[in-house]
């Protein structure tokens, strides 16, 4: 039989003031199992723990029941005590009299003595019930996945290498880099992104702890924390990247163009390319889906012979490697090979696209000469179409006035409702570095308003308007095409109160920051959520901003919401720590509140399968019958399975039946 | 102020990470409510069997409430989905059972919700006096 210790603290007033506490010690005495009632003026003092402790080594009681503020605070202190003094901290229970009662019945003293009464009484009850639970360990994988390779993930996988864990960095593009490669410089310093990103780059490539897998995809991943199974799919490049040397000669023969993304689709690449000349690696693909097969030569079939010379024929790139790494004869496999690795913990790091002009029907998007400001940052950068020279895409004349309009799709309710946080800053850095280059141009800028919050980042746009840019508060209304090239702008003046209207040679849409279509399936592989912006969801907004309701997996950068370089470098750092601590641990606790099926219980209907939201639940053989079995490491505990049972096969450690149907009779006795 | 012998008894059932955070908000916030209600913690209002409810309003509780966390919110990813679902045909089933099915209330109430978790006591339990007590209830509060 247990013997329930009864402990009631007043918490000063907080409980006392309104509680009468010594009525709530007496009526405790005298419930069933109870052999000690006692109060104090804070429990969770020294000398209160020590009273519990106490009675527990004299051997008195051995069950708990704290009736005081809230189990979500006090409750691990007070197991800790039992635990000190021998007693599973399991066989406590917490009775919530403060949070939810003197706080809130102020008004009511004998209401709110009487309900402490019965919520004491169900403390009991549960109490009376509860069984010595054990936290087991399972052993770690000292490895991680960081997937995405941008800033970001280059960041995090720096750090987990820096702190000796093996670190598999996963890139979908042939090379690392993200959107910062494409950017020309940036904001606030004006440091140019490839001189501050390309040694990183180059860095996390040759780190000995790190093994970089571009060109590649997250296919599939099982386990949870500690033990991830993770395929991931290498594309296929058609390019032996072993003999590859990044020389670009195939690039240079290869006549098949295709919009190049790099360049924001402002110039074409080949079908046979390198991503860009600072790719890390610097290996070329064939983009097989737009490769002309010249001379015949489809992959996996034998060149045909010159009849004269008697020598194959092969294709322009086939010729012009002078590595041999291209051998077209090779029968590919073009759904690429599949490589399995096994971690310990994940960062997600898969960054974000920009909306595409289309959406703005209103910014005349038909027009050569509507740019977003991603295809600004390529025609002002050095390695960009137009080689750094700032020229419009109609004619590739230099313009004269330019308009930025921001929040294009960002703080709009017909696309999204958030801020994209970078395009003030970017928008401003952009004005600035033309203005500097061109004093002669003519910069309108429109805002709805300037959001300039960050490290040395009003300045900056203070310093803007200083140059003589112009800024405009007030959206713009539309576009309208003009003869020539140019285009007409409708705006407003906020602070003149006044519309203008004015010809524009280029207008920069500052379009809105959004998660890419493919994280919806990689969001299902992980079993990431969204949140209400449709990123993905941190476990907690403040406390747990890199954390996930994952156990294991993290979030870094812009996948989780749009955020700066500085903040995105902060929060990979952040997660890559956060990513280190089971593997540093060595082994991770499974917390004992997990259900378990009694097989000898169980029917093997599979109800309960997949109702589990972390697939934990499988039918295995026992004795020769499908039995139900639940994997340890992978239950959380929320208990939907033990509810659905219909043979009430499967206990939720900690939240029993037994225990529950006790309270419910101590609240309605 | 109410005599608690004309308070009805409502047994609780509230998700630990949201529902019943809710209610702890709302002694942080000092949200005023009638003393009828006490929350029975349990992980997920997933967790909660339709027995546990039935058997509630069998021993003579007034009124019946689970507290789960919004769709989209669940820290179990779906269990409020699956818990929807399950309430929605034991409405039937209290009804079947000779109860009024307005003795028992789903509600989603999120840990930043406390007030929200005061305003839905205090109108339940209006209701349930409206409604008048249980008539198994066995006396006592």
């Amino acid at each position: 039989m247990a013997k329930v210790g009864v402990y009631v603290c007043h918490c000063g007033t907080n409980i006392a003031g309104v509680i009468d506490v010594e009525a709530v010690r007496d009526y405790a005495s005298g419930l069933p199992d109870v052999v000690i009632a006692r109060k104090d003026l804070f429990m969770c003092s020294d000398s209160g723990q020590e009273m519990i402790k106490k009675d527990i080594k004299d051997g008195l009681v051995d069950r708990v029941v704290v009736a005081a503020c809230t189990p979500r605070t006090h409750e691990p202190i007070f197991r800790a005590a039992c635990e000190k003094a021998g007693l599973n901290k399991y066989l406590f229970e917490m009775a919530n009299i403060r949070d939810q009662n003197s706080w809130v019945h102020g008004h009511d003293h004998a209401g709110a003595t009487a309900k402490a009464l019965k919520i004491v009484a169900s403390a009991v009850g549960k109490a009376r019930n509860l069984e010595p639970l054990e936290e087991k360990f399972v052993p770690v994988t000292d490895a991680a996945l960081v997937i995405g390779g941008g800033i970001g993930g280059i960041s995090a996988a720096l750090e987990l290498a820096r702190m000796g864990h093996k670190t598999y960095l996963v890139e979908k593009e042939p090379s690392i880099g993200g959107v910062m490669a494409q950017l020309d410089k940036t904001f606030p310093t004006n440091d140019c992104s490839a001189c501050i990103l390309t040694p990183k780059m180059v860095e996390v490539y040759n780190h000995p702890n790190i093994v970089a897998l571009t060109y590649s995809e997250v296919d599939d991943v099982s386990g949870y924390i500690g033990n991830f199974n993770v395929k991931v799919r290498r594309k296929q490049a058609y390019v032996d990247w072993v003999k590859c040397t990044g020389c670009g000669d195939c690039a240079s023969k290869c006549p098949a163009k295709v919009p190049d993304r790099f360049n924001a689709g402002l110039s074409e690449r080949r079908a046979a390319y390198i991503m860009f000349p600072q790719a890390v690696p610097k290996k070329a693909v064939i983009d097989i889906d737009n490769c002309l097969n010249c001379a015949g030569r489809e992959i996996g079939t034998e060149p045909k012979v010159n009849a004269k010379t008697g020598k194959p024929i092969l294709a322009p790139c086939e010729k012009a490697c002078p590595a041999q790494a291209i051998d077209r004869s090779i029968a590919h496999d073009p759904q690429g090979e599949i490589v399995e690795i096994q971690v310990g913990s994940i960062v997600v790091a898969t960054g974000f696209q920009v909306m595409e002009k289309d959406w703005f029907k209103e910014m005349a998007p038909a027009s050569p000469n509507v740019i977003t400001a991603l295809q600004l940052e390529r025609i002002i950068s050095a390695t960009g179409p137009s080689e750094g020279k700032l020229t419009r895409p109609s004619d590739h004349e230099k313009p004269h006035v330019i308009s930025f309009l921001s929040c294009m799709g960002s703080r709009d309710e017909h696309f999204h409702s958030y801020c994209s946080r970078v395009c003030c800053m970017y928008m401003i850095k952009q004005a600035r570095l033309l203005k500097e280059k061109y004093p002669d141009l003519v910069i309108n800028m429109h805002f709805i308003d300037v959001r300039s919050a960050g490290k040395g980042y009003d300045e900056y746009y203070t310093g803007a308007r200083a140059m003589g840019i112009n800024i405009f508060k007030g959206k713009v209304g539309g576009l309208e095409m003009l003869p020539g090239d140019k285009l007409r702008v409708l705006a407003y003046d906020m602070e003149g109160a006044t519309p203008i209207e004015y010809e524009s040679d280029l207008v920069v849409l500052a379009t809105a920051i959004e998660l890419p279509g493919d994280a919806v399936s990689l969001a299902q592989k992980l079993g990431l959520q969204f949140c209400g912006s449709n990123f993905f969801r941190e476990l907690h907004p403040k406390l747990g901003p890199v954390e996930t309701a994952v156990e294991g997996l993290f979030l870094a950068g812009c996948c989780q919401g749009p955020k700066d370089i500085p903040d995105t470098v902060s929060q990979a750092k952040g997660a890559a720590a956060a990513a280190a601590v089971p593997l540093s641990q060595g082994q991770v606790k499974i917390e004992p509140i997990i259900s378990e099926v009694h097989p000898e219980q169980c029917s093997g209907c599979g109800i309960c399968a997949p109702l589990c939201p972390y697939h934990a639940i499988s039918l295995d053989d026992y004795g020769g019958h499908p039995r139900a079995k639940i994997e340890m490491s992978a239950c959380k505990g929320c208990g939907v399975c033990a509810s659905a049972c219909p043979s009430a096969a499967i206990v939720l450690h900690g939240y029993e039946d037994t225990q529950i149907f006790a309270q419910i009779e101590a609240l309605t006795a | 102020m109410s005599a608690p012998s004309e308070l009805p008894n409502i047994v609780g059932f509230a998700c630990q990470w949201c529902t019943y955070a809710g209610a702890d908000l709302a002694g942080n916030l000092r949200a005023k409510y009638p003393p009828s209600i006490k929350l029975i913690k349990v992980p997920c209002s997933g967790r909660v069997e339709p027995e546990y409810i039935l058997e509630a309003l069998a021993n003579g509780a007034d009124g019946v409430l689970v507290g789960g966390c919004h769709f989209g919110d669940c820290h179990y990813k779906e269990g409020n989905y699956k818990t929807a679902n399950r309430m929605m045909i034991l409405k039937k089933l209290i009804e079947d059972s000779g109860f009024d099915s307005r003795r028992f209330r789903l509600e989603w109430i999120s840990g930043a919700e406390g007030y929200k978790f005061a305003e839905v006591v205090k109108e339940f339990t209006e209701e349930l006096q409206a409604i008048g007590p249980n008539p198994l209830k066995k006396g006592g509060n």
